[in-house]
């Protein structure tokens, strides 16, 4: 058995030789160079993300500053619709729809996702919880092809058109009016409450009041208008059967939602210490005003960010709306729900099909790009936004 | 501030109001029953769906399975060659490019941010475009793709690589998020008592990082390859065929493919649901394709959240 | 600041303190025997330390001499820096970002800050034992093994193992299951395992933080033995919140104490008093030092 004090150093220094020099300690010219190299592989891997992100602003901005200062600017604004072929590139028609379903997708995902995210996050017991969230992951990982299907084939017949066009203006209603009395609550609460406030908060207060009435108003004058543009003589009102409409392919685009508000909902309750839950509960608070009361105020930031998230993600959603939008390459303006549309992914997508190159005018190819920046621009402002609001909650807690 | 929504006096007033109401609380069970209502519903939906693409797909499935594995891309329906065999090898490869550039590229970035990223402005630029990187919509990557791989390096002629690079790209911010997190949790004592003995930050990482975080990599990588295998809309940006496509010759691996068109799991299926319109029997087809697909990404799926449920149980 | 050299003087004193920077620590009286000792017996020559986090001062004005094969008790109440002090010996500050040292820490005359020295040759040098016993997930042969390794080494460790486990009396416990995983050993046996691990590379010094505040009276105890028995081989630094086990494990005694910052309630630690364990805890020279080890502070 040799004695471990006397092996020979691998590389070539005895120890404890006297005297130490700093040489000594300096260690093999080739080990830091090894090292130095290792660390400059993981660095390059790692700027490979800037890389990519300039790549991808630069071919944005390349090919649709060519569209930009080449287009007739007339031809993007007030047509009566979206037809990049023919050099007609309204970009209302594009907004709209992409608004429209991002709405109708946000009503599904989330009182569906800060739902489920409260049950697992405040009721569910451990057992529950381990068996139901890898539920919420499945669905999480079904791709948007899987859901354009379901939105064509189940969704539009069996929801949509089921409940049909006077059934949903009555439902519209009645959100508007749940929305109001949420408003017209608030608002009161608010003048109740108004000793004490300062300038800013005051203001702030205004501002809100005036977005929240403001909305209400579009919301009525959307209902409106919905139900004013169908023909009434027509049992069969949807303009395009078979191939689905804007609402069943929003709702599909929701449903691809719901995990991902649920998650982020998640995490933000979860984040809430459990001190503040027991202090309600020590007050002799009930489970539901705990968490109406105390941890959904206190989790407010992260569940906004989720919200922003949510509408971001169905801003960018494609494939569903792409199948079940019922709007093959081009698409005439629409503010209904239950007519066939194009959002500014699908009408992206559905350029890019049939051919091997897009093909059309001039113009058609950089017109993609002038979309894809549209929507790369909105999509970053949102995700920064909800960027923010996660920080917040991480110097709250 | 939570602590004013405690501590004002409307507060008190509903706490006493809820000590002296006495019997059953109502309100609170409803509250109860509508949260868990949203999850209900949201696992409903689930089932539903599965239901609907069996229910269409099962027919086809079952009826002529053999050929509809083998088959390819056809104009009608009752083609008794009509099959997913093109679209499983075009996945097939974009799942091999995800794994030979997103995940080595992935993990390597993961291991700089984690292990020797210095606190300046260089990491902190890494950081926000990982993060920017991760919300940009897949349709862009799908513009990227067709500007880089298409337009500028093919003439204009759509490949297999150019859908294969892309979707690792795009999967590429997830891994690198993924596995970070699973670096993140390795315990620092670990890390201290290698140094310790006289281990180099390469010995660290190598020997007793990678080695802990595994799983939870392996789970991040397990799911973004299901991404990448279910995603279609950057796919028919940079050219994927969702018309018919010649059948080929030579066997699933042969690697000239690589220059040649192509198509791929998700993007039979949105070809089979547009020809739906004025053939029936597509829908079908694509929902027994859709059978397929869904097997295979919530195999990877299921088999990713068991491992990390697996593995965080073990370490307590 | 003038360093010594061991070869300007033979004799040494135990305990320096550089003029006008620390005016609180006590000057032994000139002629102690107890402090002085030959110059090749310096391991570390420690003058006007500072270790900072930032802006904010940790530590400040450390001043010692550490002799060869004694052990040298960091002793003091909580947040007075003397885990930061010992993790300065192998560099493990370097592990975190924001870290950074002022003053001179002389190994056997070299510098240990010295920008051309690699903080890994240094650590293969002067190893670590931490407080909580932290074996590897890996068998318990490999755990020992581990250090040997990534120095390169690849035949022989049979006996590098056999060898270091012996030296930790753990060999008897582990000989017929060297292959099972270290996490199935009990708390001393791995802080045992843990110095075992931190021998088989062959330290000349050996620096262990708190390493029996998770351990039972019993396995604390075997530590103690334990390292009454090699010092003969090593240097021994040891930080203990634990009086009693300074007295009776070490040779000389280092007391550390805090002062805080009225203004910004910030905590430096500095050392008041460091002498020969005997003199320290029998007659030491500092009220604050007396008034610790009878209790009536910290």
């Amino acid at each position: 058995m040799a004695d471990i004090s006397t092996w020979p150093d691998p590389i070539g220094v005895n120890l404890r030789s006297d005297p130490l020099s700093v040489e000594a300690l300096a260690g093999p010219r080739r080990r830091a160079w090894k090292e130095a190299a290792i660390r400059g592989v993981f660095l390059c891997a790692a700027f490979i993300s800037i890389v990519i992100s300039v790549l991808i602003v630069f071919s944005l901005i390349r090919e649709a500053w060519i569209f930009m200062t080449g287009v007739e600017w007339a031809k993007t604004w007030g047509q009566n619709g979206w037809f990049p072929r023919n050099g007609l590139y309204d970009m209302p028609t594009l907004l709209v729809s992409s608004l429209i379903v991002t709405v109708v997708a946000m009503l599904v995902a989330g009182p569906l996702g800060l739902g489920s995210a409260i049950y697992l996050s405040e009721y569910a017991s451990r057992r529950t919880r381990s068996f139901l969230k890898p539920v919420l992951e499945v669905l999480a990982g079904v791709p948007s092809v899987v859901l354009g299907f379901f939105a064509l084939f189940f969704i539009s017949p069996q929801v949509i058109e089921r409940i049909g066009r006077n059934g949903w203006l009555v439902i519209g209603a009645v959100v508007i009016v749940g929305y109001l009395a949420f408003v017209v609550t608030w608002a009161r609460k608010l003048v109740q409450r108004e000793a004490g406030a300062d300038m800013a908060t005051q203001i702030k207060r205004v501002l809100i009041l005036t977005a929240l009435v403001a909305t209400a108003l579009v919301l009525i004058w959307w209902v409106n208008d919905v139900a004013g543009s169908g023909d009434p003589e027509s049992q069969d009102f949807f303009s395009v059967k078979r191939s689905g409409q804007l609402a069943a392919a929003a709702v599909g685009v929701g449903i691809l939602t719901i995990p991902l508000v649920a998650s982020v909902s998640e995490d933000a309750l979860a984040a809430v210490p459990k001190e503040l839950r027991n202090a309600s509960a020590g007050l002799g608070a009930r489970k539901m005003t705990t968490t109406v009361q105390v941890v959904l105020p206190a989790a407010v930031s992260g569940i906004v960010a989720a919200f922003i998230i949510g509408i971001s993600r169905a801003l960018g959603e494609t494939m569903v709306v792409f199948m079940a939008g019922g709007a093959a390459d081009a698409a005439l303006f629409t503010s209904s729900p239950f007519d066939g549309g194009l959002t500014m992914t699908a009408g992206m997508a559905s350029l890019a099909t049939g051919t091997d190159n897009v093909v059309g005018e001039g113009l058609t190819f950089q017109s993609l790009y002038f979309v894809g920046l549209v929507l790369f621009i909105l999509t970053l402002t949102l995700n920064v936004l909800a960027g923010r609001f996660v920080n917040r909650v991480r110097e709250k807690y | 501030m939570a602590f004013t929504t405690i501590g004002d006096t409307n507060a008190a007033r509903r706490v006493e109001d809820e000590i002296f109401r006495q019997g059953r609380d109502l309100k609170g069970s409803g509250f109860r029953v509508l949260v868990f209502a949203a999850l209900g519903l949201s696992i409903l939906i689930l089932l539903v769906l599965l239901g609907q693409v069996l229910n269409d797909g099962w027919s086809v499935l079952s009826e002529r399975f053999g050929d509809f594995w083998s088959g390819t891309l056809r104009s009608r329906s009752e083609d008794e060659k009509l099959g997913i065999s093109q679209g499983l090898v075009g996945s097939f490869w974009i799942a091999v490019f995800v794994g030979v550039l997103a995940f080595p590229i992935g993990i390597s970035a993961a291991i700089y941010l984690e292990e020797y990223a210095p606190q300046n402005w260089i990491t902190k630029t890494l950081d926000i475009a990982i993060r920017n990187l991760a919300g940009v919509p897949s349709v862009v990557y799908g513009l990227l793709g067709l500007f880089l791989f298409v337009k500028l390096a093919n003439d204009g002629q759509s490949s297999l690589y150019a859908g294969g690079i892309t979707l690792a790209i795009l999967v590429l911010p997830i891994v690198v998020i993924t596995s970070a997190e699973a670096i993140r949790a390795v315990p620092s004592s670990l890390r201290e008592s290698a140094y310790g003995v006289g281990a180099t930050k390469w010995d660290v990482v190598r020997s007793q990082v990678l080695p802990f975080a595994a799983p939870g990599i392996l789970t991040g990588t397990l799911l973004s390859l299901s991404r990448a295998v279910g995603e279609a809309a950057p796919l028919i940006l940079v050219g994927a065929i969702t018309g018919r496509l010649a059948p080929r010759d030579g066997s699933f691996l042969t690697l000239d493919q690589f220059d040649d068109r192509f198509t791929a799991m998700p993007i039979v299926i949105v070809g089979w649901v547009q020809e739906s319109g004025r053939d029936d029997g597509f829908a079908a087809a694509a929902g027994a394709a859709i059978v397929v697909l869904l097997g295979l990404v919530i195999i990877m799926n299921s088999v990713a959240v068991l491992l990390r449920n697996y593995f965080e149980k073990k370490r307590g | 600041m003038v360093n010594l050299k061991p070869s300007d003087k033979s004799i040494l004193k135990g305990m320096r303190v550089s003029p006008g920077e620390a005016p609180e620590a006590s000057v032994s009286s000139e002629g102690d025997d107890h402090d002085e000792f030959p110059a090749e017996d310096l391991v570390f020559d420690v003058s006007a330390l500072s270790v900072f986090y930032g802006q904010f001062r940790a530590v400040r004005d450390v001043n010692m001499l550490i002799k060869r094969n004694e052990i040298t008790a960091l002793i003091g109440p909580s947040g007075c820096g003397k885990s930061t002090v010992l993790r300065s010996f192998n560099r493990m500050n370097d592990l975190i970002p924001t870290a950074r040292v002022e003053g001179n820490l002389l190994y056997r005359g070299v510098d240990l800050y010295d920008e051309r020295v690699d903080p890994v040759e240094v650590r293969r040098r002067i190893g670590m034992v931490f407080q909580k016993p932290n074996p590897f997930p890996k068998s318990v042969y490999d755990n020992v093994a581990y250090g040997p390794r990534v120095a390169g080494r690849k035949r022989g460790l049979d006996d590098v193992v056999e060898n270091s486990l012996r030296k930790a009396a753990l060999w008897d416990e582990v000989k017929d299951r060297l292959r099972e995983s270290a996490i199935g050993l009990s708390g001393g046996q791995q802080q045992r395992l843990s110095i075992a691990r931190a021998i088989a590379v062959d330290p000349e010094v050996l620096l262990m933080d708190e390493p029996c505040s998770a351990l039972d009276p019993i396995a604390t105890s075997r530590i103690e033995e334990l390292m009454e028995e090699i010092k003969d081989e090593y240097t021994i630094l040891i930080v203990t919140h634990n009086m009693q086990q300074a007295a009776r494990v070490s040779d000389r005694t280092a007391f550390f104490s805090v002062e805080v910052d009225e203004s910004s309630d910030r905590r430096t630690g500095l050392l008041i008093e460091y002498a020969t364990t005997d003199k320290l805890f029998s007659n030491p020279d500092d009220e604050r030092t007396e008034n610790y080890i009878t209790g009536r502070f910290g």
